[in-house]
């Protein structure tokens, strides 16, 4: 038997999705449906001023006569959303003031994803490093959103000290109302896309940061997503604002429990970046993949988009991307300031008979902007993995300059790779790259490992994550111990 | 008696994706421990065929014969267990793997052995030291180990970490596919004097050349000649000598009609 075969049998084994579990807990539901009378329950829940639920009710009008988008390259295709069947708030029934009062089964939820709630403040940057995903996780602010509440934003006060707000969205609006009616929907409007429109009227909750001039945000943050309740949809939103010369680093996280049923997850992330600020957006999708026949599994609609506002500022997306049954997302920089960067490097994998339709859009309009792209698709089992990407220079992006780099490796004979470029050009000085590449996980390589005494799973682990290094060297140091781990978890029992 | 470290017996191997082509047509070999052995012989004769066969490729298929290591019967493991229990090929063409870095291969590579004999990894420090002591015996710069796995490597230096991994995982079984292939003299020197400083009376190695040359460096105990996936001719040291002057004519080898075929 060649190792091809045994790589394609073995691909047809279940691999364990160790986050798969319930928590059992009280919770309170929307009734499931979508009209008006949803978004303003939903308002009402969170006690929004008129302005937001004016907002959510253009949005959901907007919707209304809007169509799924059907161009989304999805060889097996999925079975249509009955969005009236979808519960579009769902939150614990004890809404918790301080960590004493967060239900013990949410944060033994968190711990169990190795997500400490508690702010046992880790030695980060101590020789060795951190051992483990969860202690790397420690000395790092988390706001941990379960179903459609924030439940616990941790670090705050650290951060108050530093004059950066992290915070939920929702606490954001009573708090800080000025910043989010300026910023939210400025670089995704409600009437963006099919998804995001959705988002924008039943959004329950998500993050928001706001760092101010000149400051360097003093930590990591991040947003651990969990969906728990069956047969609802997550719809969060997140916001990030980088003031002049200031920077962050954000990371996101994702699980839910295996369920037969589908499950839609359509996020909204807007990242604002003024004169000379930085924003690095890092995400580990890990939401559950759904089995070998492609039964259950999320479908992650997500829209996502910065804007380089100020010259010299920079936007950096990184994303590794494991899980969901569908994906659909493409997070994307507008390029407006001069000089200002924009970079995307992402790493998706499919597995099992999961789909990927993910990439990134840089739009080029400021003088001698730069943006990068490096997309490392991998498919194993029966996954069907596809890179969308635009590259637009705009009549006023005077030697703008974009590099691409597109590989996809293939592990098995049963899976797929697409790569849809569109490069756009309407400036005589700008520039554009492009390199492609496709390969067979090469058994000359695998042969050479198992040669040294190396299992052929662990050989397929190390060759992937030489596969990805690019990508894996832009993720934030706490974060890529966890990322390689992810990859290898993704790939165990699944192909060799 | 002392039992063979590697035994080959009446060994028939086709080609799995085309079972019409027979390359190895029936070898006898018997290597004891400490002994150097040398397979001499033109292209297309089923050397490296041999060497890629020990060391449990899948593209060939035994249909005949058996292979013992250490009295254990060899085809029923995979090319994982046959480096862990104590095989070391040392590839004609090493591979590359863009974005592991040597360390981190060598790494796996030794802990993937060390759980194969029931014991604990090795701590950072511990596997660091390691790696520091076979780098100066095998005369290898330590800065090789923080590139990427033979990416950029010169010749030399490939055949030279080839031999490094066999000193860092102590195989007891060197097989050298054309190890001089491609290298220049001082290169050549350097990867024989590595082989030379890993025999100790109870590592063997298995030396596959085309030419005598290598041979000048690490001196077999024992040379055969293999033609058409037979062993035609066996002997001392000495039958090198006489092939280099010779050639494989005498054999029936008529050279310029196999020149170019893959070895």
């Amino acid at each position: 038997m060649t190792t091809t075969e045994e790589v394609a049998r073995l691909s047809h084994e279940r691999r364990e999705y160790k986050y798969g579990f319930v928590t059992d807990i009280e919770q309170e539901f929307a009734p499931p449906g979508l009209d008006e009378s949803t978004v303003r329950f939903i308002s009402a829940k969170k006690g929004e001023p008129e302005w937001l639920l004016e907002w959510r009710l253009k949005a959901l009008a907007k919707w209304q006569e809007m169509e799924e988008p059907t161009w989304v390259f999805l060889p097996y295709g999925h079975p249509p959303i009955d969005y009236q069947a979808l519960s579009y708030y769902a939150a614990p029934k004890q809404s918790p003031k301080s960590l004493d009062e967060v239900d013990p089964k949410i944060l033994e939820t968190y711990e169990k994803l190795g997500i400490p709630l508690s702010e046992t403040r880790a030695l980060l940057g101590i020789e060795g490093g951190p051992e483990t995903p969860a202690e790397a996780r420690r000395g790092v602010a988390v706001d941990a959103v379960f179903d459609s509440v924030s439940v616990k934003t941790t670090f705050q006060e650290e951060l108050k000290k530093a004059g950066v707000i992290f915070c939920s969205i929702s606490e954001a609006v009573r708090e800080h109302p000025e910043l989010v009616r300026q910023y939210l929907g400025s670089v995704v409007p409600y009437s963006d896309n099919f998804f995001a429109t959705l988002n924008s009227a039943v959004f329950s909750d998500g993050s928001f940061v706001y760092v101010p001039r000149g400051v360097k945000c003093p930590m990591e943050l991040s947003t651990y997503f969990r969906i728990n309740a069956r047969n609802t949809g997550q719809f969060e939103r997140t916001l990030i604002i980088a003031d002049e010369g200031a920077e962050v680093s954000y990371l996101e996280g994702c699980t839910a429990p295996m369920r037969d049923e589908n499950q839609l997850h359509a996020a909204v992330v807007e990242l604002v970046a003024m004169k000379g600020a930085s924003i690095k957006y890092s995400t580990i999708q890990n939401w559950y993949p759904g089995d070998e026949t492609g039964k259950g599994g999320i479908y992650n609609f997500v829209t996502k988009r910065g804007i380089c506002k100020g010259d010299d500022s920079r936007i950096s997306w990184t994303q590794v991307e494991t899980g969901s049954a569908i994906t659909w997302k493409y997070p994307s920089v507008v390029l407006q300031g001069d000089r200002s960067k924009g970079e995307f490097y992402s790493v998706a994998l499919t597995n099992l008979r999961q789909q990927a339709d993910t990439g990134t859009k840089m739009i080029h309009i400021g003088r001698d902007t730069k943006s990068t792209i490096v997309s490392k698709g991998i498919s194993a089992g029966e996954g069907q993995n596809t890179y969308r990407g635009l590259v637009q220079m705009n009549k006023g992006a005077h030697r703008a300059h974009n590099f691409t780099q597109c590989d996809s490796i293939l592990i098995g004979d049963k899976c797929g790779a697409h790569t849809f470029p569109y490069v756009d050009i309407r400036n005589a000085t700008a520039t554009a790259e492009h390199e492609a590449s496709t390969t067979k996980l090469a058994e000359d390589q695998l042969f050479y490992c198992t040669a040294r005494g190396i299992s052929n799973e662990d050989a397929i682990s190390l060759l992937v994550n030489g596969f990805c290094k690019e990508v894996f060297s832009e993720l934030p140091m706490e974060f890529a111990v966890e990322a390689n781990k992810l990859l290898a978890v993704s790939l165990e029992g699944s192909v060799g | 008696m002392t039992t063979p470290l590697l035994q080959i017996r009446n060994l028939h191997v086709r080609l799995e994706d085309d079972p019409s082509v027979e390359i190895i047509k029936g070898i006898d070999l018997t290597i004891m421990p400490g002994e150097v052995h040398s397979i001499m012989g033109p292209n297309g004769s089923g050397k490296s065929t041999l060497a890629q066969v020990l060391a449990g490729k899948e593209d060939y298929e035994i249909t005949e014969g058996e292979i013992l290591f250490n009295g254990q019967d060899l085809t029923e493991l995979g090319p994982d267990e046959r480096a862990n229990s104590g095989i070391f090929l040392a590839f004609q063409y090493p591979v590359e793997i863009p974005g592991v870095s040597a360390m981190q291969f060598l790494k796996a590579a030794v802990n993937a052995k060390r759980a194969f004999e029931g014991q604990n990894e090795l701590d950072a420090g511990a596997l660091l030291k390691h790696f520091r002591a076979k780098a100066e015996q095998i005369n290898v710069p330590f800065e090789m180990l923080k590139r990427n796995v033979n990416e950029g490597f010169s010749g030399g230096e490939k055949k030279r970490f080839e031999i490094f991994q066999m000193a860092v995982l102590d195989s007891v079984l060197g097989i050298l596919d054309e190890s001089d292939s491609g290298l220049d003299i001082d290169a050549l020197r350097i990867v024989a004097d590595g082989v030379n400083s890993m025999r100790d009376g109870r590592r063997s190695f298995l030396v596959i050349t085309h030419y005598q040359r290598l041979l000048n460096y690490i001196v077999p105990d024992h040379v055969h000649v293999l033609v058409n996936g037979r062993i035609v001719k066996s002997g001392g040291k000495e039958l090198a000598l006489e092939l280099e002057e010779k050639g494989y004519r005498p054999f029936g080898v008529n050279e310029s009609a196999v020149a170019g075929a893959g070895a």
